[in-house]
C-alpha cells in the first residue's frame, strides 16, 4: 500500500502558490541586494559587500528549501 | 473516466479532453519554482563575485603619489587629460581659479561617457545622456547619473599640481 499525501491535490495546489509567492519575493529581494551592492561597490564602499552576499546565499538556500519541501509533497 | 470521477455530471467535451485542472496547476507552479532556483543561484553568485572584487580591491595598494602637471601649463578654466595610475582609465583636471585646482575620473556614472567641463558654468557635462556634475564637488546635479564622479585627490607643492589617491564616492 503506498503512503498518501496528508494534504488533498487542491490543498497542494494552494500551498504551491504560496510557495511560488514566496520564493518570488525572495528572488526580487536579492535583485534589490544586487544593484544595492553594485551601487556600493561602485562608488567604492566595500563594507556592505560581506553582509550583502551572506544576506544573498542565505535567501538561495532558504529557495532551495522551499523547493525541497514542494517536491517532498509529491511523495 | 474523467480524473475527478465524476462522469456522469460531466460534459461531452471534458469526456473527450480530459484535462486534469489541479494536476496542471500543481505541475505548472512547481516548474515555476523550479525555474526560478537558478536565477536565485545566479544572484547569489554574483554578489559573492563582488564580495571577491571588493577584497581584491581593498587589498590592491593604493597608488602612488604622482605628478601630472606643471601649474603653468593648465590656464584658469582650462583642462587637460591624464592617467593616474599610469594605464588607467583617463581622467580630468580642471583650473577653476588662481589656486584651485580639481580632478575626477572622466567616466560619467551613468553609463561611463566622458564628461567634459564647462568651467564658466562650473559644470562637468556628460553630452550622452545630459548628465551634469557640479565643477567642485563632482555631485550629480541634473540627468540621470546618481553616484558622484570618483575624486583624484590633489596636492600643488613645487609649481607641480600631484595626485594622490583616488576617493570613489557614493553620495
Amino acid at each position: 500500500m503506498t503512503p498518501r499525501s496528508k494534504f488533498a491535490r487542491s490543498q497542494k495546489v494552494t500551498i504551491a502558490t504560496g510557495i511560488l509567492a514566496i520564493v518570488a519575493l525572495i528572488v526580487v529581494l536579492q535583485l534589490w541586494l544586487f544593484t544595492a551592492s553594485m551601487n556600493a561597490f561602485l562608488g567604492g564602499d566595500t563594507r556592505v559587500l560581506a553582509p550583502a552576499a551572506a544576506a544573498s546565499v542565505l535567501c538561495l538556500g532558504l529557495n532551495l528549501g522551499l523547493l525541497r519541501y514542494l517536491y517532498g509533497l509529491e511523495r | 473516466m474523467t480524473p475527478d470521477d465524476r462522469e456522469r455530471a460531466q460534459p461531452h467535451w471534458r469526456r473527450d479532453f480530459p484535462i486534469d485542472w489541479p494536476e496542471a496547476q500543481w505541475v505548472a507552479r512547481r516548474e515555476f519554482v523550479k525555474f526560478l532556483m537558478p536565477v536565485s543561484l545566479a544572484f547569489a553568485v554574483g554578489q559573492v563575485w563582488l564580495l571577491w572584487r571588493g577584497w581584491r580591491r581593498a587589498s590592491a595598494p593604493a597608488p602612488a603619489p604622482a605628478r601630472i602637471a606643471r601649474v603653468s601649463d593648465v590656464p584658469i578654466g582650462g583642462a587637460m587629460l591624464f592617467e593616474y595610475p599610469a594605464g588607467s582609465p583617463s581622467r580630468i583636471l580642471v583650473r577653476v581659479d588662481e589656486s584651485t585646482f580639481v580632478a575626477y575620473e572622466q567616466q560619467c556614472t551613468h553609463l561611463t561617457c566622458p564628461v567634459l567641463p564647462a568651467v564658466e558654468r562650473e559644470e562637468l557635462i556628460c553630452p550622452c545622456h545630459h548628465g551634469v556634475f557640479e565643477l567642485r564637488t563632482g555631485r550629480p546635479i541634473a540627468g540621470p547619473p546618481r553616484r558622484p564622479l570618483a575624486r583624484v585627490t590633489l596636492e600643488v607643492r613645487d609649481g607641480w599640481v600631484q595626485a594622490t589617491g583616488i576617493e570613489a564616492r557614493t553620495v
